[in-house]
Parts: C-alpha cells; sequence; structure tokens
C-alpha cells in the first residue's frame, strides 16, 4: 500500500537528552495511524518534526515520497495538544488568519470557513471573540483550523481532550469522515479505546525508541498468549478443576451467567491448540463459553512499555 | 514573503485596535498640550502678580536707587522708622531693604538687610541687589569725579561669533540648538525602543501563554513570526508618533491663534530683566531671530534626518529583537526582571553619557559611546547636530549592522526554542544551551 508519510531514521537531540533515537514509520494512505507512548517518550517531539516546527539532526521524512518542503505545510493540518487561540481576535478574523497562513487565498478561506461554521452550527461566533466563548466552543474553532485547508495529512494530539461526549462524539464522526474522503489520520492519544475503535496502524513509541508499530490487528496476533476463557457446566465443579488443572495452567474468573459452575483463564503451551483444549473438555463438561483472548490495545501498550 | 506581510498585517492591526492603544495616541497629545498650557499659564500668573517691597533708607543717599519694574514696585517707608516700617510690611508688602546710616560712601554697602515673611525669590534678591550696586556704583564715579559718560563710553559689550575652518559660523544660539536637537532625536529612540520594545515582548509572552504558537509556527518559520511581530509594532509606533506629531503641532497652533498666548509669554520673559537689558534684547531681537534661522540652517540636516532614521531602525530592531527572545524565554511578563535588566542598562547609560556628550560632543568619552553599536543609535545621534567625522560615523554605522545581525541571529535561536519551552524560568546557562539546538 501507497505511504503517505514516510519517517526515516530520525534522530533529534536536546543537547545532552535524546529525544527521537533512530524512528522510523510508515503511514499508510487512508488509514487511521495511532501514535501511543507514554509521557515523555517522544511523540510530541516527533510530530513537530513533521510539522517542520524543529528540524531532525539525522534521517529524513518523506511525505507523498518527497522529501520535506517548506511548501508541505499546507497539505498538513495539526492539532497540538496545547490549545490556544489569540483571545481577543475575533473568530472569523482569526480563521481567516490561520488560513491565510496555511496557503489560502482570502476567497477560498472564506468559502471553506462558511461551510465549517454551518455545519458545526456555530455562524453567529463569527464576530464573537475567543475569550468570549467556553472551552469547548474554543476546541470547535480550533479543530475547524486544523481541517479547513483540505489537508492530505492531518495530525490530531489528544483530539477529544476538553470535549463533553456529545462533542467528543461529534468530532470523532468528524475524523472518520475525512478518513473516508481521503485524508490520513495521525492520531496521538492516551485513550486506549479510541486507539481500539478507530484506529487501523499503531506505533507505540517509548524512551525514544520506536518498540513496536504495524497493523493493529497484526500487533493483536502477535501479542497473542495462546490463552482461552472458557466456561463450563458440571456436576462436581471441585474434581472438574484439579483434573485441568494438572493438564493445563488456569486461573479462575468470575462465573458470569447463572448456568455456568465455572470460568476459567486457560493458558496453552505452544504445542497446544484450541482443538486440543475442546477436546479435552468437552469429554468432562459441557461448555458453555469458548473464546480466545485477544489482547486489548490496552494490555499490549502496558506490555510493551514494561518490556522496555 | 506574502505571509510575511500577513503576519506584519495582523501585528499592527492587533496593537492598533487594542483600546488602550486608541486612548493612548488620542489622550497623549491632548495631555502634552494641557500640560504645556498649565505650565504658561503659572508662568504668566507668576510674573503678572506684582511685588511691592518697601525700604528704610537711613543713609538718604540710596532712595533714588530703586528703579520700579513690571514686576517689582518700591515704596519708600524711610519716615516710619525700621521697627515700624517692619511692621507695616509685615502685614501688606512683600519684603523690606534696610539701609543703615553711614557717613562714607565706601560703608554704604554694608549692613544691608532685607525682611521678609519667606525666603524671598532670586529674582526679588537680584532686583533689589542690581539696584543697589549701581546706585553705589554711580555714587562712587562721582566721588572719584569721574565723567559718567566717559565711563559709560567706555563699556564694550562682546559678541564672540565663532567659526570653523570650513567657514560654517557657529555661536551659542547655535550650540543651544544642537543640544535640542540631539538631545530631543536620542530622548525620542529611547522612548520608541523602551516602549515598543515592552509590546513586542507582551505579544511574544501572550501568544505563548495562549498556546496559539504551536499552531502558527506549523505554518510559519518563527524567523519570520518574530521578524513580523517587530516590523508590526514598529508601524503602530510610527503611526502613534506621527498621529501625535500632527496633533500636538495642530493643537498648539489653533490655542496661539485664539489666544496669543506665546506673545504674550515672550513679552513676560523680557519683562522680567532690568531696563537696560530689554533695551539690548529688543535691539537684537530681529537679529537673533536672524541668527537662529541661519543657525538652524547651519545643522546638517540632511545627514541629521539619514542618520535618525538609519540609527532608529538599527536601534530599534536590535533592542526589540532583544526583547522578542526575552519574551520567548519566560512564561509570563513577572518573569522578565532577570533579563530586562541587562537590556536597559545600555539605554540607560546611554542616555546619561548623552547629556554629557551635548556638552563635549568630541570628547574620547563621546566617542566611544558613539561607536559601541548598544548605545550608538543614542549617543551618536545627539553629536552629529555638531559635526562628527563621516568615518567616525561610518565605523559606528558598520560595528551597528554587523551587531544588529549577530544579536537578530542570537535572538531568534532563542525565540525558535523558548517558544516551545514551558516550564521553569530558564538560566543564562540554558540559554546558551538553547543556542546549540
Amino acid at each position: 500500500m501507497e505511504n503517505v508519510l514516510t519517517v526515516d531514521n530520525v534522530c533529534k537531540n536536546y543537547g545532552n537528552f535524546t529525544a527521537l533515537n533512530n524512528v522510523s514509520l510508515s503511514v499508510p494512505k487512508g488509514s487511521i495511524f495511532g501514535l501511543l507512548g507514554p509521557n515523555g517518550a517522544g511523540k510530541t517531539s516527533l510530530i513537530r518534526i513533521i510539522n517542520q516546527i524543529t528540524l531532525p539532526d539525522s534521517g529524513r521524512i518523506l511525505l507523498d515520497g518527497e522529501n520535506l518542503q517548506p511548501y508541505h505545510i499546507q497539505n498538513i493540518g495539526y492539532l497540538p495538544e496545547e490549545r490556544g487561540l489569540y483571545k481577543s481576535m475575533k473568530v472569523g478574523e482569526q480563521a481567516l488568519y490561520l488560513a491565510q497562513l496555511k496557503g489560502m487565498s482570502y476567497s477560498e478561506a472564506k468559502k471553506k470557513l462558511k461551510y465549517w461554521f454551518e455545519k458545526f452550527e456555530i455562524t453567529d461566533w463569527w464576530n464573537k471573540k475567543i475569550q468570549e466563548l467556553s472551552k469547548g466552543m474554543a476546541q470547535k474553532v480550533q479543530f475547524i483550523v486544523t481541517v479547513m485547508h483540505s489537508p492530505k495529512l492531518l495530525i490530531f494530539d489528544e483530539p477529544f481532550s476538553g470535549f463533553d461526549p456529545v462533542n467528543a462524539n461529534l468530532i470523532k464522526d468528524e475524523i472518520l469522515q475525512l478518513r473516508d474522503e481521503g485524508a490520513t489520520i495521525i492520531f496521538s492519544t492516551h485513550r486506549m479505546e479510541s486507539v481500539e475503535e478507530m484506529c487501523d496502524y499503531i506505533a507505540l513509541i517509548d524512551k525514544s525508541n520506536k518498540i513496536l508499530d504495524g497493523k493493529l490487528n497484526d500487533i493483536k496476533q502477535q501479542f497473542k498468549t495462546n490463552q482461552y476463557e472458557v466456561g463450563l457446566t458440571c456436576m462436581d465443579k471441585v474434581a472438574l478443576l484439579t483434573e485441568i488443572n494438572s493438564n493445563f495452567t488456569t486461573e479462575s474468573k468470575k462465573a458470569v451467567s447463572f448456568n455456568e459452575d465455572l470460568r476459567l483463564m486457560v493458558s496453552l503451551n505452544k504445542e497446544e491448540t484450541s482443538k486440543d483444549l475442546i477436546q479435552f473438555l468437552n469429554k468432562k463438561a459441557q461448555i458453555t463459553h469458548f473464546t480466545e483472548v485477544i489482547p486489548s490495545a490496552n494490555d499490549i501498550f502496558l506490555k510493551a512499555v514494561s518490556n522496555n | 514573503m506574502s505571509k510575511l506581510k500577513l503576519i506584519i498585517k495582523r501585528e499592527f492591526l492587533a496593537k492598533v485596535k487594542n483600546k488602550s492603544f486608541i486612548v493612548m495616541t488620542v489622550l497623549s497629545p491632548l495631555l502634552m498640550v494641557g500640560l504645556m498650557m498649565l505650565i504658561i499659564f503659572l508662568n504668566e500668573k507668576n510674573s503678572e502678580e506684582i511685588r511691592t517691597i518697601a525700604f528704610v533708607d537711613e543713609s538718604t543717599l540710596l532712595s533714588s536707587a530703586f528703579t520700579e519694574s513690571e514686576s517689582i514696585k518700591y515704596i519708600d517707608l524711610t519716615a516710619l522708622g525700621l521697627a515700624e516700617a517692619k511692621l507695616k510690611t509685615e502685614s501688606f508688602y512683600d519684603g523690606l531693604v534696610y539701609i543703615p546710616k553711614s557717613t562714607s560712601i565706601d560703608d554704604l554697602s554694608k549692613g544691608i538687610e532685607f525682611y521678609s515673611t519667606d525666603a524671598p525669590s532670586i529674582n526679588i534678591l537680584n532686583s533689589v541687589e542690581n539696584n543697589l550696586e549701581k546706585k553705589i556704583r554711580d555714587l562712587k564715579i562721582e566721588q572719584l569725579q569721574i565723567d559718567i559718560n566717559k565711563v559709560k563710553a567706555a563699556e564694550t559689550k562682546v559678541d564672540i561669533s565663532s567659526e570653523n575652518y570650513s567657514g560654517e559660523k557657529s555661536s551659542k544660539i547655535g550650540s543651544v540648538l544642537r543640544m535640542i536637537a540631539g538631545g530631543g532625536f536620542g530622548y525620542l529612540i529611547f522612548m520608541f525602543i523602551i516602549i515598543y520594545g515592552t509590546s513586542v515582548m507582551r505579544s511574544v509572552i501572550e501568544e505563548k501563554t495562549s498556546r496559539i504558537i504551536e499552531i502558527i509556527i506549523s505554518s510559519v518559520k518563527p524567523f519570520q513570526l518574530m521578524l513580523g511581530k517587530i516590523i508590526g509594532n514598529a508601524l503602530a509606533g510610527i503611526l502613534q508618533f506621527i498621529i501625535w506629531a500632527i496633533s500636538i503641532g495642530l493643537i498648539l497652533t489653533i490655542i496661539t491663534y485664539v489666544f496669543g498666548i506665546e506673545a504674550a509669554n515672550s513679552g513676560s520673559a523680557i519683562g522680567q530683566m532690568n531696563p537696560e537689558m530689554v533695551q539690548q534684547v529688543h535691539n537684537s531681537a530681529t537679529s537673533d531671530l536672524q541668527l537662529i534661522l541661519q543657525e538652524i540652517k547651519n545643522l546638517p540636516i540632511l545627514t541629521m534626518f539619514f542618520s535618525f532614521i538609519f540609527y532608529f531602525l538599527g536601534g530599534y530592531l536590535i533592542y526589540s529583537s532583544i526583547y522578542a527572545a526575552i519574551g520567548a524565554a519566560v512564561d509570563s511578563e513577572t518573569d522578565t526582571q532577570q533579563f530586562m535588566m541587562p537590556v536597559l542598562m545600555p539605554l540607560i547609560i546611554a542616555i546619561y553619557v548623552g547629556f554629557s556628550v551635548i556638552e563635549n560632543p568630541h570628547g574620547p568619552i563621546a566617542l566611544a559611546f558613539s561607536l559601541f553599536p548598544l548605545t550608538s543609535p543614542i549617543v551618536m545621534l545627539m553629536r552629529i547636530p555638531f559635526g562628527v567625522p563621516w568615518w567616525q560615523i561610518a565605523i559606528s554605522m558598520f560595528l551597528l549592522i554587523v551587531t544588529f545581525i549577530g544579536i537578530v541571529w542570537f535572538a531568534a535561536k532563542i525565540y525558535r526554542v523558548g517558544i516551545l519551552m514551558y516550564g521553569k524560568k530558564p538560566s543564562y546557562k540554558e540559554l546558551y544551551k538553547w543556542l546549540k539546538y
């Protein structure tokens, strides 16, 4: 698949501190790419380099196969984690100014802004000053400012912080729609449920190094521990449990349904398959539940970071 | 390039639309003119008041000494005697001159006393002393049997007119004019740098605290933003100065036209001199005016004009980029103090040195400080009306340009790193580290 963005062996040092150590990434076109990592791992440093706010010490960045050039900024939309607008400037004036800085013409910017303001039903804010708006309202304006020049690459740093659930959902739908219209989205967040929900690809950065990247599903495969969650109904719970325990490593779980006597987490060896387990259990009891345990993004995050 | 224009436009409008800017621009000329009016008015009031000084002349020789002027009247209370005259003066008059009895003209000047409720003003004392000195001198001349007319004929007034080797005349009035022109220009630059440098700094801090900075610099280079900010603020400042100059001129013209205050004022100034001097002033008034015009023509106006623009730009750009760097390095205005001192120091020194420079414009101190780039915009401008060799101007300008490039480079580096740094106030050591990022 074609990559919109390629990060190739990028290093960045601040004095003696290494912010990024030989980081390489590929962001496929039309994907939602989750850039994950603990605080201070180097995500913001990388995002700033992609936005040409700072330059890498070594390595290169390709946008659509071209080395990053100053004119590329009009192809990138960036919503920083630390948001802000000129407090005493009027909303419309400010949005026009920022649009023109991104390289849009005045009339084009005005047309686009009208579209977005109508879409978000905030046309009557045009002549208000930012300081008269609530935080959530200002965030909406900020979102519009980020996307109004229809960039092919959008970078959102914690896009949902500061929004109530209704507006967070609105923004989420907008992001998905932008993706459907052909934009590629890089998404930096700590909220794993939104990663799970939205991201196709992820990369995990920890202590200045990329420790993991790829399709979210592939990574989940990779982190699979060959564990299964089973629910059983039987006559003699204790006897059954001892019998299973003599063959497999288990961990008891709380029973979730009434007609279930036993719920277990069973870990299998590398040689064993689910088939073996089912066959074994089938002989002993009635199986009410059987799933393979797939690690959540949160589990992967915690595991990868603690292993590092 | 068009982005720089956009930034300049925004910075300019943000500054100009600001309420405090509008208030300052409109009110300042009114305030200044009001203040001038008040001073003139008080001055008038002061000189309109006629002081009455009584005298008791027990020697009987000096009663004719006191000639009245516009502001001082004399009254002879010799008949009352000292004790009673004192009582009377205390309640009715502004002062009492007592001349004791004396046998000879030589002793006349001894023991003369002045009584008053408050300490007498210098004007009154001068007038009394002048009158007495003149009369005693005349009496002595008479006693020595010298012809007064001959003495008068021997009196001469010397007016040295000096000229430099290329034939340009200079005079005292010229020197005063030069001091005013040089001092005025230097002070103007000083004020402009401080007011608009601080304004650049505030604007940087505002962008940092409102966190819009990251959005802006993902669209433009930090250097462009800094430059746009500096130019935008300078344009707002120039606009303000132009408005001030025009409106002060306009208001003053209207006021002098309507009230004719200026003429009255110069009249009263003359009134305070004694009659002989008034005569002299009247005689020379026309020639003085001509002299002033001549002197203005003699000033190196073209050099002054161009060097004003040059040093104004150079000085402002150097200092405002330092201010921008300071703004970028801190999180709030309260944190700026630590860095402000070293910036204000050279400016303040320049003004102090400037005042001694206008008295000795070609001394070694004047030369040194007019070459040192952090003070040259002020000090050199103060020197230029007195005539500065071209090579000194050239060296000074060269140093200014080199420093300007160095400082802007340095400030841009600190600015670039600083605008993205939040948290604790950086130390000088950290600032040095930033230069290497």
